[in-house]
C-alpha cells in the first residue's frame, strides 16, 4: 500500500507539474488581455512535433531550447497580426479567433507529420531507471522532466516577483491604462507575455513528447483539462494554477489507484433485482470515473466559489 | 450559361466515376486513421491494399478489379455509421472493418437495417477484427461475416493453456471499458473460476477506450496487487503504452494478451526485457512453421515494410474471391449465399469453416511466446531481433464454441 501511495505521489506531483507548465501560461494571458486562449494546448502540440523534428535534425538538447522558442515565436506573431486586430471587436472576436487557430494548427500539424503517432524517443542519455523504489523503477527521463518543471516555476516567480520586469507586468494586468502613461510600451509586453506563455506550452510539448504519445490528437485531449486548471485555481492567479495543477495531477493518478465503489462501502446489491442501470451505477469503481473526476471538480467549485482557490477577480 | 457549365464540369466527373464503379469491386476499409487507433489502423488498410493488389495481379475476381477505399472512423461509432452512408453513396457494396466492437455493433446493426430498406442493393459486412461474441450470437445477423476468432473462442484456448501452468496463482484484469473489453474480463473471470478454482483475480480494471497516454499508475496498482500474470485484451496504443509503462516501471509479470503483436508491442515488450513471457493469441504469426505462410510473410514484410498482423484479412480476401467464383457473381446476396459453410485451407494451414448458424469463421489459434529466436525462426519484429514462438496450437475442432444466434434469413 505504501508502495502505491509514494509512486502514485510522485506520478502525480509530475503530471501536476506539466499541466502547470501549460496553465502558466494560459492563466497569465487570460488575466493580462481577458483572452481565453483555445489555442493554447496546440502550442503545446506544437512544441512536441517541433521538439521531434528538431531531435531529428540536430539532436534533443538543441531541441529542447530552439522548439519553444520558434513555438515562442509563432505565439507572437498571433498576439501582434491576429489578436490585437480583433481587440478592437471585443472579446468574442478573440475567442473565436484563438478557436479557429486550435482547429487550423490541428490540421496542419496532421498535414505534415500525419495522424499518426509518432515515433519520439527519450534521448539515449536518460533513458535508464533512475532510482529503484520498493522494486519499482523510476525511469530518469521522468525525473529530468520533474527538474524542468520545477526550474521553470521558480524562475517564473522570481522574474515576477522580483525583477521590474515583473513589476511592469504585474502592473499591466491590472492598471494597463497607467503602465502606458507611464511610458511603457503595453502593446508590446502583451505580445512578450503572449509569446512567453506560448513558449512555456511548447517547451511543455518538448519535455511530455516522448513521454506521453506524440500525435495530432494530443491538443485536443489536453485542452479541457487546462481550463479546469485554470478555473480551479482562480483565473490569472499564478500560485493558484500551481496548487490547481498539483491538485488535478493528484487526484486523477490517487482516483486511478482507488478501487472504491458504491458495492463496497454499503454491500452488493439484492441478486433478486437483477441487473439494471443501477447495478451499473453502484459497481462502477472510483477508478473507472478517474478520467471526469477533475471535471466535477470544475463544476463543484463554480457552484461552492466561482473566483476560484486564489482568484481575485469577479468576471 | 455560365452556371450551365458549372453543372456540367460538376457533374460530368461524377458520371464517370459511376461508370467507373461498374467495373471494380469497392470494398470500403472503415478503420480509425487518425487518433489512438490510428497506427493499428493505418497498417489494416496497408494490409488489404497489399491484398487487393494481389488479387488484381491475378486478375481480380471474376475478371473485375478490386479497390480498397479508405474512410477514417476516428474509432467512433456515430462517425463509422456517417462514413459506411458515404461508402454506399459512392458505390460500395462490401464493407471491412475490424477495429472496435463498438463500431463493429453499430455497422452490423447500420447494415442489416440498411438491406432490409434497399432491397437490390444489398451490403455486406466483412468483420476482420472485431470480436465481441454478441455479433455472432444474440445480436447477429445474415449481412455480417467475422474471420477473427471472437474473445470467447480465445478466451477458451487461453484459459485452456494457463489452466496447466502452476505457477499462475495471482491474475490481474485490465482492460478497455467498452463491450469487447467488458466481454474479455466477463469471460476471464468464468472460465478461470471453472478451470482453476485456486487463481486469484487480484485486480480487475477497466479504463477509458484509447484515452490513456500514461499508464504508469495502472502499472503502480498491478505491482501493488502482487500479481503474477496480467490478462488484457487491450489493443492499439492501448497495449503499446501499458507495456511501455510497465517497462518504464520494470514490472515483471507474465502478460497473457489478445494484441501484444500490434504497433509499439514489440518494441515494449523488448524493453521490458520479459524474455518469453508475453503470449498473444492469433490464427497465424510469422514463425507458425508453415512454408507457404512463411513465403507470404516474406514477400508482405518486402512490400509493405510492415509484419503481416492480420492473416485473417488475407483469409477473408481470399474467400470473397472464392465465395464469388462459386457463385458466379459479385453480387452481395449471391456471395453471402455462397460463403455460408464455405470450408477454406488458410493461410497458416489447417481448414476453417464459416459456420452457416452465426457466419463466425472457425480455424486454428495459435499460442505464441515474444523472445529470443530459435534457429529455424526467421522472422523478428520492429527490428528487435526478438520475434514469435510457437507455445500451443488450437485445431478447429477444440476451437468451436455454441451460438444462441437465431438468424434471420432473407
Amino acid at each position: 500500500m505504501l508502495e502505491l501511495i509514494v509512486i502514485s505521489t510522485l506520478n502525480g506531483v509530475l503530471f501536476g507539474m506539466l499541466l502547470f507548465l501549460l496553465s502558466s501560461g494560459l492563466t497569465v494571458i487570460f488575466s493580462m488581455m481577458g483572452v481565453l486562449n483555445f489555442a493554447h494546448a496546440s502550442f503545446y502540440m506544437l512544441g512536441a512535433f517541433f521538439g521531434f523534428q528538431l531531435t531529428k535534425w540536430v539532436g534533443f538538447w538543441p531541441a529542447l531550447l530552439l522548439a519553444p522558442l520558434l513555438v515562442g515565436a509563432i505565439g507572437m506573431a498571433v498576439e501582434r497580426y491576429g489578436l490585437r486586430n480583433t481587440h478592437k471587436h471585443g472579446h468574442v472576436a478573440e475567442l473565436l479567433l484563438t478557436f479557429g487557430l486550435a482547429f487550423a494548427i490541428e490540421e496542419i500539424v496532421s498535414m505534415i507529420w500525419g495522424k499518426t503517432p509518432l515515433d519520439y524517443r527519450v534521448p539515449a542519455l536518460l533513458d535508464f531507471p533512475a532510482f529503484t523504489i520498493f522494486s519499482t523503477n523510476y525511469p530518469a527521463y521522468k525525473l529530468f522532466m520533474l527538474a524542468v518543471s520545477v526550474t521553470i516555476f521558480v524562475v517564473l516567480l522570481i522574474v515576477l516577483k522580483r525583477t521590474r520586469v515583473g513589476l511592469i507586468v504585474q502592473a499591466a494586468l491590472t492598471h494597463p491604462h497607467m503602465v502606458g502613461h507611464l511610458g511603457h510600451n503595453v502593446g508590446r509586453v502583451f505580445m512578450v507575455v503572449f509569446g512567453v506563455g506560448s513558449a512555456l506550452a511548447g517547451l511543455a510539448g518538448v519535455i511530455a513528447g516522448p513521454a506521453l504519445v506524440t500525435q495530432s490528437d494530443m491538443a485536443a485531449a489536453l485542452g479541457p483539462i487546462l481550463f479546469v486548471v485554470i478555473v480551479f485555481g482562480g483565473l490569472g492567479s499564478l500560485p493558484g494554477a500551481f496548487i490547481a495543477s498539483l491538485v488535478i495531477g493528484l487526484v486523477q493518478t490517487f482516483a486511478v489507484a482507488l478501487n472504491g465503489s458504491l458495492a463496497s462501502a454499503f454491500g452488493p446489491l439484492d441478486p433478486a433485482a437483477g441487473p439494471s442501470v443501477l447495478t451499473d451505477i453502484w459497481n462502477v469503481t472510483i477508478a473507472q470515473v478517474a478520467p471526469i473526476v477533475p471535471y466535477l471538480l470544475l463544476v463543484l467549485v463554480l457552484i461552492v466559489r466561482p473566483v476560484g482557490l486564489m482568484g481575485t477577480r469577479e468576471s | 450559361m455560365r452556371k450551365l457549365t458549372l453543372a456540367i464540369t460538376l457533374i460530368l466527373p461524377m458520371l464517370g466515376h459511376a461508370a467507373q464503379a461498374e467495373d471494380t469491386i469497392k470494398i470500403g476499409y472503415i478503420d480509425p486513421l487518425s487518433g489512438g487507433g490510428a497506427s493499428v489502423g493505418e497498417g489494416g488498410l496497408k494490409t488489404f491494399q497489399y491484398l487487393a493488389d494481389e488479387l488484381n495481379g491475378k486478375g481480380g475476381i471474376l475478371g473485375r478489379k478490386v479497390e480498397i477505399v479508405p474512410f477514417d472512423n476516428k474509432t467512433n461509432p456515430q462517425e463509422s455509421l456517417v462514413q459506411a452512408q458515404k461508402a454506399i453513396d459512392a458505390g460500395v457494396r462490401f464493407i471491412t472493418q475490424g477495429n472496435g466492437s463498438s463500431v463493429g455493433l453499430a455497422l452490423e446493426d447500420f447494415v442489416t437495417k440498411h438491406n432490409t430498406r434497399n432491397p437490390g442493393k444489398e451490403v455486406l459486412y466483412f468483420n476482420y477484427a472485431a470480436v465481441d461474441p454478441s455479433m455472432t450470437n444474440e445480436k447477429c445477423s445474415y449481412w455480417h461475416f467475422r474471420w477473427d476468432a471472437s474473445s470467447d473462442i480465445k478466451m477458451e484456448a487461453l484459459t485452456n493453456y494457463m489452466k496447466d501452468i502452476p505457477s499462475i496463482k495471482k491474475v490481474y484484469l485490465i482492460n478497455q471499458d467498452y463491450s469487447f473489453g467488458q466481454s474479455v474480463r466477463s469471460d476471464a473471470r468464468k472460465m478461470l473460476a471453472a478451470k482453476r478454482a485456486d487463481v486469484q483475480i487480484v485486480g480487475d480494471e477497466l479504463h477509458p477506450l484509447l484515452k490513456i497516454t500514461d499508464f504508469s499508475p495502472y502499472i503502480a496498482k498491478i505491482k501493488a496487487s502482487g500479481a503474477d500474470s496480467v490478462i488484457t485484451g487491450n489493443w492499439g496504443q492501448d497495449i503499446a503504452l501499458l507495456l511501455k509503462a510497465a517497462a518504464d516501471a520494470g514490472l515483471k509479470v507474465n502478460w497473457y494478451t489478445y494484441y501484444a503483436g500490434g504497433a509499439g508491442g514489440p518494441t515494449a515488450i523488448k524493453q521490458t526485457g520479459l524474455d518469453h513471457q508475453v503470449f498473444q493469441l492469433t490464427e497465424g504469426f510469422a514463425n507458425s512453421g508453415n512454408p507457404s505462410a512463411m513465403d507470404y510473410e516474406k514477400a508482405f514484410r518486402a512490400k509493405v515494410n510492415l509484419s503481416l498482423w492480420y492473416p485473417r484479412a488475407v483469409n477473408e480476401m481470399r474467400m470473397f474471391k472464392a465465395a464469388a467464383e462459386k457463385a458466379n457473381s459479385v453480387d452481395p446476396v449471391k456471395v453471402a449465399a455462397a460463403l455460408e459453410d464455405l470450408k477454406f485451407e488458410v493461410l497458416d494451414g489447417g481448414t476453417g469453416l464459416m459456420r452457416k448458424d452465426d457466419h463466425q469463421f472457425f480455424q486454428p489459434i495459435y499460442i505464441s511466446s515474444f523472445g529470443k529466436l530459435a534457429a529455424n525462426e526467421p522472422f523478428d519484429e520492429e527490428n528487435t531481433g526478438w520475434g514469435w514462438h510457437l507455445v500451443s496450437k488450437v485445431d478447429t475442432p477444440q476451437a468451436m464454441v455454441s451460438t444462441t444466434c437465431k438468424m434471420t434469413r432473407p
